[in-house]
């Protein structure tokens, strides 16, 4: 059901933000507005207000956000690796949509750098989100080759045009921007498998390697799990890899719709 | 200690849209879509009343048709007008989806702009036809 509002302890105590003031003497200052829950207090989540001094700091915003750890306030916490673009750890709602701290410019932002955790999910700690029923719905499309015939006694081949068939679907790194940017998601997730399962689903249906097609097919045939998709595009809109889970998904119902006529 | 990932005490994210999720061109054609579909279904209602005045004789008419055609009855049925007309051309859009074409960043704002254009320019076009009648 479509909800549009926070539940109660959810709701941002805009009262209790903290100010953390620039260093006397920056001139070049972004002001960085950052979501803040602490589990151990249990006090409602709160926006904390970080000056930093851009003179002193990287471009990306990760980098901003690792200034602020290591120099103004070590309690922020957030999910960081490869800052790169290739891990997806640090995913986070940056200036009103989802992408990749390490690849997303402080100066791509016009005024203050708001920073949420992924929408519409549970918040371990101030950007971490908790992604256990997303990483179950991914494992539940069993995301792996499947095959009856006996195991070769080397690889198995794949023609130059089978193999581009996996281009945009095999770069996916599982970053969730995509599944938590879908309103769809927000509002039926418990059932809806979102975008990015969707469309590495459909990453091994699209496999020539592959041999459990129908299977896959069978599974996905659901008026939740894949037909709450309702082509709303902010998956494609938001992804920070360029890729196109709402093009992979309507292949997938073409193929469903394809195998019964 | 953390608390394991059923804790019902965590809090949900901001998602709300334009608040914390900023309006796109792809969400707000849809929530177009959505909101004109239930805005006919209820139309459709005003359309059998219409109607049911119409079969019930020129008194019963008089007394429908006197509301359409005050200014707040033409204010509804010009938003019942471009809702239609919106929805035909969002439908189409979605058409040519189902279909697995245009899924391409530039293709669905094209597109979206084409369906948005139309929809106001069909409107106006009908409103301009049903006064030159």
């Amino acid at each position: 059901m479509a909800q549009f509002t926070l539940p109660k302890n959810s709701q941002i105590d805009k009262s209790a933000g903290k100010h953390h003031p620039a260093p006397a003497g920056a001139k070049n200052v972004r002001t960085f507005k950052i979501y803040r829950y602490d589990p151990d207090s249990g006090a409602n989540p709160r926006v904390d207000t970080y000056e930093v001094d851009m003179d002193a700091c990287g471009p990306m915003v990760l980098d901003a956000l690792i200034k602020i750890k290591n120099e103004i306030d070590a309690t922020l916490t957030f999910r960081r690796s490869c800052r790169e673009g290739i891990c997806g750890s640090c995913a986070m709602n940056i200036d009103g949509t989802n992408t990749l701290a390490c690849t997303k410019a402080c100066t791509d932002v016009s005024d203050e750098v708001k920073i949420y955790p992924l929408p519409h999910m549970p918040v371990v700690k101030d950007l971490v989100p908790d992604l256990t029923h997303f990483y179950a719905q991914l494992a539940s499309v069993e995301p792996w080759l499947k095959t009856d015939s006996p195991a070769p006694t080397r690889e198995r081949l794949q023609s130059e045009e089978d193999r581009a068939k996996l281009d945009g679907l095999y770069e996916c790194i599982l970053c969730a921007c995509c599944t938590t940017s879908c309103p769809s998601y927000w509002w039926n997730g418990d059932r809806y498998l979102g975008p990015a399962t969707l469309l590495q689903a459909y990453r091994w249906i699209a496999d020539s390697r592959d041999e459990a097609t129908g299977e896959r097919l069978d599974a996905l045939e659901d008026p939740f799990k894949l037909y709450r998709c309702h082509t709303i595009m902010n998956c494609a809109r938001t992804c920070p890899k360029g890729l196109n889970p709402a093009k992979a998904i309507a292949e997938i119902k073409k193929m469903l719709v394809e195998r019964t006529t | 200690m953390s608390t394991p990932s059923s804790a019902p005490n965590r809090p949900l994210s901001p998602f709300m849209l334009g608040q914390y999720y900023r309006f796109q061109l792809t969400s707000v054609l849809s929530f177009l879509h959505r909101l004109t579909g239930v805005g006919l279904s209820l139309g459709a209602a005003l359309l059998a009343l219409w109607l049911i005045a119409l079969a019930g004789g020129p008194w019963m008419y008089a007394a429908v048709a006197r509301h359409l055609t005050a200014w707040y009855g033409q204010v509804l049925l010009f938003g019942f007008t471009w809702a239609l007309m919106y929805h035909l051309g969002n439908g189409i859009r979605h058409l040519v989806w189902d279909f697995g074409y245009a899924f391409s960043m530039k293709a669905v704002y094209a597109g979206g702009y084409i369906v948005a254009a139309a929809s106001l320019l069909l409107t106006a076009a009908v409103w301009a036809l049903a006064y030159a009648i």
